[in-house]
């Protein structure tokens, strides 16, 4: 190729007109199509700016963007308090909000956020039913918790309250889900693992942890108690103060008589406690398993048989977005959902809104790996190049309606969470 | 270098006001970085919050649940352990080092040397140093294996890493500098003819010690055990991390309240932690004037 070139080298139009080719090619080859397109000049001088929590604040992905649509997508990564914060305070300072449906639900009601006509999204159709009517197949039974359905829609485009139904008006466009479980290390406990109880066996003491962001904790906990048969929770997603208070008090019990080796509250301090046997049996996110699988360390995220607690997170429209900047966001949804993204994203173990666009941008090894839980016909590797799975593992926990279909509790913001915020810093202060 | 011996121009300005003018540039300092946010934090502990926003009130809730709670006394009490036995042993290793440094290293050259190598982890971040221990200490770490490999111990001690014990040792690690310094200094002053009239009047080794040395040292005692127990009783990220978030201290229960959007209750906390540390210093104060001894 080298001999080819020109000897005055590549001159600054024919970088333009190469662009400009690649773009049209891209939008001729069907790769990004259904969705009305804005191809209006200017475009390029727009800047989004989207904020939100890492898992998805890929800096891949404003580069694609830059490449597919033209415009400049600015990333800022937080935690999840951080998040909130911004999302309910500071209206001016973002366009897009990536945020989960529980952050959704505390923040909605400050009106920073606008609602998004579904008739402008091509892909609405192939949304998982997750997301609109609640349920994964007609027969599911929707798990307690905020679940991202019930605060997915608003009855107009200055809806303040949340629909019970599809309204044709949602608050958040689904972009990134999974079902949590907890990490064990299969080599340092060699025997079966099958219920959320054995978090607080006492034959794990000292070698256990649990994650310390209130929110997700609480649920958890909520999850080990039930499973116990200690305490039958009306609500897992929505405690009363009374079922916080017994929740808690287990954990501390168990906290004082040194079950616990640690608390993490970053993903890196949850892959060292793994990866170094610090911790054998924890809660656990997804990429973390996939991290500590990286260093050549057995670790699986273990199904168990009282189900997931599951989280959802989706990209909201700043309140102050209008004129060309919402075109363009509406333009950078669709294409969100066109399925470069879900395939990146469930190439990393996490599942995407409209699965069946991401499958072209899979191959179908990946897509029999991830998606169907069948063996893998060969080496399976992350976006960035990791090895993650020989030839012939499966996937933990099967396919994505096992994992999806087995759902116990969504990540939730409860009623009475200034109360269980204040208990939770009393377990961790005790 | 000798003092200028020309009269002093008149600039045209009165002494008081130029006083005045010269003062100012600091006053502003203080008043925008230090006296205002303190101000801010005292007001913002009587506001009220939501999940996701604060407002102007003026409460007691604050307080009120920060005072009947159980586990704010516990915290506070656990802080104090923390600075004691940080302060103690801070004392005990840094007057050590500094004596050594001034009165057995004869060279100046060698005292400045030795003194940089102390410095010298100082290069790195706190954070780094401070990391660093976990991997040493962990049930698996080089601690624990050469132990087990000298047939000292048949099991990995627990205790070594995510305890009181770690988190006191991180805090030794970090601030015994602190505590060398100022000690250094002080003794690098003391006039060498009072130990020799010492020596000459029959005084032992350890009389020296407790009847010269220490008594003219005391100012950099009390300079470093400020620094080092202020030090301890306002950080939260060293306990974080060397108890793996398993003990609180009370700058982790104003850290967790931040994280929370909970600024009231963290301002309310903090404005407690300040009059603790106040009244600790108080207290120190009146055992030594430093502004005399200096």
């Amino acid at each position: 190729m080298t001999t080819k070139q020109d000897k005055k080298g590549v001159s600054r139009r024919s970088v333009l007109k190469g662009a400009a080719a690649t773009a049209g090619a891209a939008l001729g080859s069907g790769a990004i199509t259904g969705f009305p397109t804005i191809w209006a000049q200017n475009i390029k001088d727009v800047t989004l700016r989207q904020f939100g929590t890492g898992v998805s604040n890929l800096n891949d992905v404003a580069q694609k963007v830059k490449e597919d649509l033209g415009f400049t997508l600015e990333m800022t990564a937080l935690d999840s308090d951080s998040v909130t914060q911004r999302a309910a305070t500071q209206p001016d300072s973002f366009d897009i909000a990536d945020i989960e449906y529980w952050i959704c639900k505390k923040v909605w009601p400050t009106g920073n956020l606008q609602a998004m006509d579904t008739s402008k999204i091509a892909n609405y159709d192939k949304i998982v039913g997750i997301f609109k009517s609640g349920k994964l197949t007609p027969e599911s039974v929707i798990a307690q918790g905020t679940a991202p359905h019930s605060v997915g829609f608003v009855d107009g485009p200055d809806g303040t309250t949340f629909a019970k139904e599809e309204t044709g008006w949602m608050t958040l466009i689904p972009t990134i889900y999974n079902a949590d479980t907890l990490g064990i290390r299969p080599d340092l406990i060699g025997r079966p693992i099958e219920s959320w109880t054995e978090l607080l066996n006492p034959e794990f003491k000292g070698k256990a942890s649990i994650l310390d962001i209130s929110s997700i904790g609480i649920m958890d906990m909520a999850m080990v108690c039930e499973a116990m048969g200690e305490i039958a929770y009306g609500d897992k997603g929505n405690m009363t103060r009374e079922e916080i208070d017994k929740t808690i008090a287990i954990f501390t019990e168990a906290k004082k008589n040194g079950q616990f080796r640690a608390f993490w509250k970053t993903f890196d301090e949850s892959v060292n406690l793994m990866a170094s046997g610090e911790v054998v049996i924890q809660s656990m996110w997804s990429p973390a398993i996939t991290a500590v699988k990286s260093r050549g360390i057995q670790c699986v995220y273990q199904p168990l048989k009282e189900g997931y607690r599951s989280w959802g997170g989706g990209i909201g429209l700043s309140k102050s977005l209008s004129g060309l900047e919402l075109d363009a966001a509406y333009e950078y949804i669709n294409w969100y959902l066109s399925g470069w993204v879900g395939g990146y994203l469930m190439r990393q173990g996490y599942y995407s809104a409209v699965p069946e666009t991401s499958k072209e941008f899979m191959s179908e090894n990946e897509w029999g790996y991830w998606f169907e839980g069948k063996e893998a016909t060969d080496v399976i590797t992350s976006p960035t190049g990791d090895k993650l799975a020989e030839a012939g593992e499966t996937r933990d926990g099967g396919s994505f309606y096992d994992r999806m279909g087995a759902v116990a509790c969504w990540n939730a913001v409860m009623d009475e969470n200034q109360y269980m915020v204040r208990k939770w810093n009393e377990f961790i202060a005790a | 270098m000798p003092a200028p011996t020309t009269k002093r121009q008149s600039h045209g300005l009165s002494n008081a006001l130029s006083g005045w003018l010269m003062s100012l540039p600091l006053a502003l300092i203080l008043f925008f970085f230090l006296l205002l946010p303190i101000v801010t934090i005292v007001i913002v502990s009587f506001w009220g919050a939501t999940e996701y926003s604060i407002y102007p009130a003026f409460q007691f809730d604050n307080y009120e649940f920060l005072l009947t709670s159980p586990v704010t006394y516990q915290v506070f009490l656990n802080t104090i352990k923390y600075a004691v036995i940080a302060w103690a042993a801070t004392l005990l290793i840094g007057f050590t080092i500094a004596y050594f440094l001034a009165f057995h290293v004869r060279s100046l050259v060698w005292q400045i040397a030795l003194f940089l190598l102390c410095t010298i982890p100082f290069w790195t971040s706190n954070i780094i140093r401070m990391i660093s221990w976990i991997p040493f200490l962990g049930r698996n770490g080089i601690a624990n294996s050469t132990l087990i490999d000298l047939g000292i111990i048949d099991q990995p001690l627990e205790w070594l890493l995510y305890s009181d014990f770690a988190v006191i040792l991180a805090f030794v690690h970090l601030y015994t500098l602190f505590m060398v310094v100022p000690i250094f200094n002080t003794m690098m002053r003391i006039d060498k003819s009072l130990l020799e009239a010492a020596y000459d009047n029959g005084a032992t080794g350890f009389q020296t010690l407790t009847n010269v040395i220490i008594p003219l040292t005391k100012p950099g005692i009390m300079i470093g055990s400020i620094f080092v127990i202020t030090l301890v009783m306002g950080d939260f990220i060293t306990v974080r991390f060397m108890s793996g978030s398993q003990k609180a201290n009370v700058g982790r229960l104003i850290s967790n309240d931040i994280g929370l959007l909970q600024y009231p209750s963290a301002c309310a906390t903090a404005v407690i932690l300040l009059m603790t540390v106040l009244l600790v210093i108080a207290v120190m104060l009146h055992f030594v004037d430093i502004r005399k001894e200096l």
